[in-house]
């Protein structure tokens, strides 16, 4: 029923955009004001998305309760190609925050790290991190950030009261997958798969949150891939391409998909309009906003692939992660690590998993969910400890085309074929390597 | 004649005809903007069964510590300031393209047509803005929108000043006034009425212009109304109510111009334009 | 109409009728100093005249956030093989050439009538002029409202008459022409009024002679009226179809280039490589677009000025 909104999503996976190398911020707070007499004031700068605000906000709180010497003050920033430009500019002039929030993987990558930020290889509390979210703030000279929020998948949440009606069990393949989605079709109920194209990234999931299926049959594609040797076109990461089509030829997207936003899809799914929603697990948190009643009716389980047996979550690391910029030092820098570490403790866990709606697994260890969050999160945690997870694309290769998300809109709007869409994902992903300059491009 | 049938009824036909094609979109913004949040999710064009009206427009000034507010400060600075520096400064070339013939006229004539119709070059234009560290400045905002909007300007004079007799100015030299004061208090003040249509059609281009501001001035820290609005859109989900009140209160000052200057503006549009 | 500043297309041409200037005073005391040209000068050439000129530079390179590496043509090459960059550059003309046409005939149309002796004359040439005024970003977001294909309000209109409205905005064919549709709503009342100042400057005179001669209403419109707006239609058509090849903010506040990359046109794609830091491909993208326009618009207004004044 609603209309599209444009551009800019809520969280920036695929906006991936580098920026120019901006003389100025137009932020306020310099972060230069020097601490007064004994107490150190730091600067922290966030996305302006209100859960992040409230997180971070709820965050330096109980810091400071415990700190008195340390006084912090949450700066806000846009979000998306906007914000990536804010970060980028005060990065590169020295005048950033003296501890900021930003994306993990490649965006993280984007950065420079090695020159811009502050290295935490040695500390002690890297040891309890997540093999998985160590490697998407690495570089192989050290590692640069500490989570702040959840880890999440990009999967399918489903209406469980309608598997249920029809007797429909999760499917671990892709046939049984379409299997299912003709059932519910049949029943005539409803629409047995949602897409929202009015939010174009959201078309992204059938392709991005596929990974696991991939790395399940080639274990080295990331690599070829950042080489220039595995490409979309080819088997086995064409699937994500061709599912998108098959849905589409077979009719079992919801009637307004062109137009239905991310907001839509997430009610639709609660309210038993439609059955199954390929997106990113954050949708917990616009679940617990909109329709809190539906939280034990929304379930989760991984976007299938060919085999039953490798079936697996393909696992964002946190989007949020805190990072210390070269430019703090002497006892703002003490006073920024001394934050940090404070973020790796349960008892900041406790209160990221209380001021925001948990979308995922903590990757620290000692941190535990709260019993009581909605199953479409519960529901992932036993391929967690199963060890049934791999990492997203976007964590093992800095290469991320920035057409995307128009692409799969095309070939999921049947607009462009499976294998059109793939090559040209490819020709994006190619200027994109060409751009960041890497070898053998 | 067959002036009767034609007077009403072409005029009637054609009243219902423009009040349906362009009133109704207005009214619509108008309703929506006085509907609760729910009522305005149904995109009826209806009455509001429940005026609150002034609630949601209160709402959106305050959303997010006052952005909007602070957004129209900014467009008000942008508009005033770019649209007084290019009457002057496009009124003093004007004036003496048209008075003196010399050797640079062909050029300068020449640049004026290319600033009119050349698409200007983004990014180039960024990078320049950045090695003056005016970029993302509102300094630089208005730098760039008099360089674009020069030329509209010294077309507009250039033809108004070949209405003004030399004998004015022949007059002053006469009483001794060098060029600088024979054009700011001589000729300036005999501009007055084309001055006001340039500076009504200029303040609507720039109160109204998004894709520089886009390039020039991103993010929406200390963004210009327009932006604001394009970025409210992706922040307010289904909130129609509030998105079409602010869509409202960036129509407002248009729509105070037009009251107030229609004729300037009309003729500034057109008389520019027919000369091409 | 413009009364207020037009001073007739007679009177206007620079410097034309007026005489030479008796080099009475010494050259060097000119009272139009020369210097006036150069405030306006500096913006002009920093802002406008030397990113233009170091745009064909750029084009020629990859330039990353760090470094410009020179590459030749291949941002040229990629730019007319790519589909998704070729759709932008194919749709461009589209879009000039439809809404730049619409707004002649409709303006054409409009002028005639609304110059003739109807009621509220005044009221409508208001009513249809406002759109130009409001912003662009404000259209567009109403319109994306109004053309929502389940349950917008132009759909359950025509639905009510019984016709099945499409999808405008969504519907891959018809994307691109439902962001005219709203230009030309939009534009279209300039191009009405530059007609009207065209009619109001027809001399009266013609008509009480066809009048005399007993011509019908027709052939006055065919054979006076027609040819002596030669010079508005030459404003409209320069003027709009400038404003349609360049045109960007109505698109991307209402489909974004979309549905995938149907609604692209080649300001889009300059600002989407923009966005993604292909800062050497959008400016490439800007050439394109200064070519296209130049090569189109030049010619045209030479040829459609040559013949106006051949009559």
């Amino acid at each position: 029923m609603v209309p599209r909104t444009p551009r800019r999503s809520i969280v920036a996976i695929g906006a991936g955009g580098l920026a120019l190398a901006l003389t100025l911020a137009g932020c306020s707070a310099g972060g230069s004001d020097s601490g007064e007499g004994g107490a150190t004031s730091l600067t922290f700068l966030v996305d302006n998305g209100e859960a992040t605000v409230a997180t971070a906000q709820a965050l330096v709180d109980a810091f400071e309760a415990e700190n008195s010497d340390i006084s912090i003050e949450v700066d806000t920033r846009p979000q998306g190609a906007d914000g990536d430009n804010v970060v980028k500019t005060r990065l590169a002039t020295g005048e950033m925050a003296d501890l900021f929030q930003y994306n993990s993987g490649s965006l993280m990558q984007a950065l420079n790290p090695d020159q811009t930020l502050v290295n935490l290889q040695d500390e002690a509390y890297v040891g309890k991190f997540d093999e998985n979210f160590v490697k998407s703030v690495s570089t192989d000279n050290g590692v640069y950030g500490v989570p702040m929020g959840q880890s999440m998948a990009g999967a399918v949440i489903y209406n469980k009261d309608i598997y249920a009606e029809l007797g429909l069990e999760v499917p671990t393949t892709w046939d049984e997958f379409i299997a299912n989605s003709e059932a519910i079709k049949a029943a005539g109920t409803a629409a047995p798969i949602v897409q929202t194209y009015g939010d174009t990234w959201t078309s992204q999931l059938f392709v991005l949150g596929d990974f696991n299926n991939v790395l399940a049959e080639e274990p080295d594609w990331a690599e070829k891939y950042t080489n220039n040797e595995a490409k979309y076109v080819d088997e086995p990461a064409i699937a994500g391409f061709e599912h998108l089509q098959q849905a589409f030829e077979a009719d079992l997207y919801n009637e307004d998909f062109a137009s239905a936003t991310y907001a839509d899809g997430v009610s639709m799914v609660a309210t038993g309009e439609g059955a199954q929603y390929p997106i990113l697990t954050f949708a917990a948190s616009q679940l617990m906003t909109t329709n809190p009643e539906a939280a034990d009716v929304v379930g989760t389980f991984p976007i299938p692939g060919g085999d039953a047996a490798s079936n697996g979550l393909t696992v964002w690391m946190p989007t949020n992660t805190v990072y210390v910029p070269k430019s703090t030092e002497g006892d703002k820098l003490e006073a920024a690590k001394k934050f940090l570490e404070f973020l790796t403790t349960p008892e900041s866990c406790d209160i990221q998993a209380e001021s925001n709606a948990p979308q995922g697994p903590f990757v620290i260890e000692g941190c535990e969910l709260p019993d009581d969050v909605p199953a479409m999160v519960s529901d992932m945690q036993p391929y967690f400890d199963e060890g049934r997870t791999n990492l997203a694309l976007e964590f093992l290769s800095p290469i991320k085309g920035p057409a995307l998300e128009q692409i799969t809109v095309a070939v999921g709007s049947g607009i462009t074929s499976a294998a059109d869409g793939a090559a040209q994902y490819d020709e994006d992903v190619k200027k994109q390597a060409q751009q960041l300059g890497l070898e053998g491009w | 004649m067959r002036g009767l049938g034609w007077k009403w009824g072409g005029g009637i036909l054609a009243i219902v005809i423009a009040l349906v094609v362009f009133v109704v979109p207005f009214v619509f913004i108008v309703f929506t903007a006085g509907k609760t949040q729910a009522e305005a999710a149904a995109l009826e064009f209806s009455w509001p069964t429940e005026w609150v009206f002034f609630e949601n427009i209160a709402t959106v000034l305050q959303t997010r510590d006052f952005l909007l507010v602070r957004a129209f400060l900014n467009s008000a600075i942008l508009t005033t300031v770019a649209v007084a520096v290019m009457v002057v400064l496009g009124a003093m070339v004007g004036y003496v393209l048209q008075r003196r013939r010399s050797r640079w006229n062909p050029l300068v004539n020449t640049l004026v047509l290319a600033g009119l119709i050349i698409p200007p070059a983004v990014v180039p234009t960024i990078w320049v803005l950045q090695g003056l560290g005016l970029f993302k400045t509102l300094v630089g905002l208005i730098a760039v929108h008099v360089a674009f909007g020069l030329s509209f300007c010294i077309l507009l004079f250039r033809a108004f000043v070949a209405t003004i007799p030399r004998e004015l100015d022949e007059a002053a030299i006469i009483d001794g006034a060098g060029p600088v004061k024979l054009f700011f208090r001589v000729v300036f003040p005999l501009l007055r009425s084309v001055i006001v249509t340039v500076i009504v059609v200029q303040a609507v281009f720039v109160f109204n212009d998004f894709t520089y501001a886009l390039y020039f001035l991103p993010g929406d820290e200390n963004a210009t109304v327009q932006l604001t609005t394009f970025n409210y859109i992706s922040q307010s989900v289904s909130s129609f109510n509030l998105l079409f009140a602010d869509v409202l209160l960036i129509t407002i000052p248009p729509l105070i111009m037009y009251i107030f200057f229609q004729r300037q503006i009309v003729a500034g549009m057109t008389s520019g334009a027919v000369k091409g | 109409m413009t009364t207020a500043t037009a001073p007739g297309r007679t009177s206007t041409s620079s410097g034309g009728p007026t005489p030479p200037q008796p080099a009475r005073r010494g050259r060097m005391k000119s009272p139009y100093p020369t210097w006036f040209f150069i405030p306006a000068g500096v913006f002009y050439v920093v802002l406008f005249l030397v990113p233009t000129v170091a745009s064909f530079y750029f084009s020629l390179t990859r330039w990353t956030l760090f470094d410009v590496e020179f590459i030749g043509f291949d941002n040229f090459v990629r730019f007319f093989q790519e589909p998704q960059l070729v759709t932008g550059f194919v749709n461009t003309f589209i879009y000039a050439f439809v809404t730049s046409g619409s707004k002649v005939v409709l303006g054409l149309l409009l002028g005639v009538f609304l110059s003739s002796q109807i009621v509220a004359r005044g009221f409508l040439r208001a009513t249809i002029f406002f759109p130009v005024l409001v912003s662009t970003i404000g259209v567009g977001i109403l319109f994306e409202v109004l053309m929502d294909p389940f349950g917008g309000p132009i759909n359950e209109a025509l639905a009510a008459i019984g016709i099945e409205g499409p999808a405008w905005l969504t519907d891959p064919s018809l994307a691109l022409l439902s962001v005219a549709l709203v230009d030309v709503w939009k534009g279209v009342g300039l191009a009405t009024l530059i007609y009207i100042a065209g009619m109001v400057a027809i001399p009266q005179e013609y008509f009480e002679a066809a009048k005399v001669d007993g011509a019908s209403a027709w052939k006055n419109f065919r054979h006076i009226t027609l040819p002596l707006l030669r010079p508005a239609t030459v404003t409209v058509v320069l003027l709009s179809l400038i404003g349609g090849l360049r045109s960007f903010d109505l698109i991307w506040a209402m489909t974004g280039g979309g549905p995938g990359f149907t609604s692209d046109v080649l300001a889009s794609v300059i600002y989407k490589q923009y966005q993604a830091g292909f800062f050497g491909l959008s400016t490439a993208g800007n050439v394109v677009l200064f070519v296209v326009v130049a090569a189109i618009i030049f010619p045209l207004s030479w040829w459609l000025n040559r013949k106006g004044d051949d009559q």
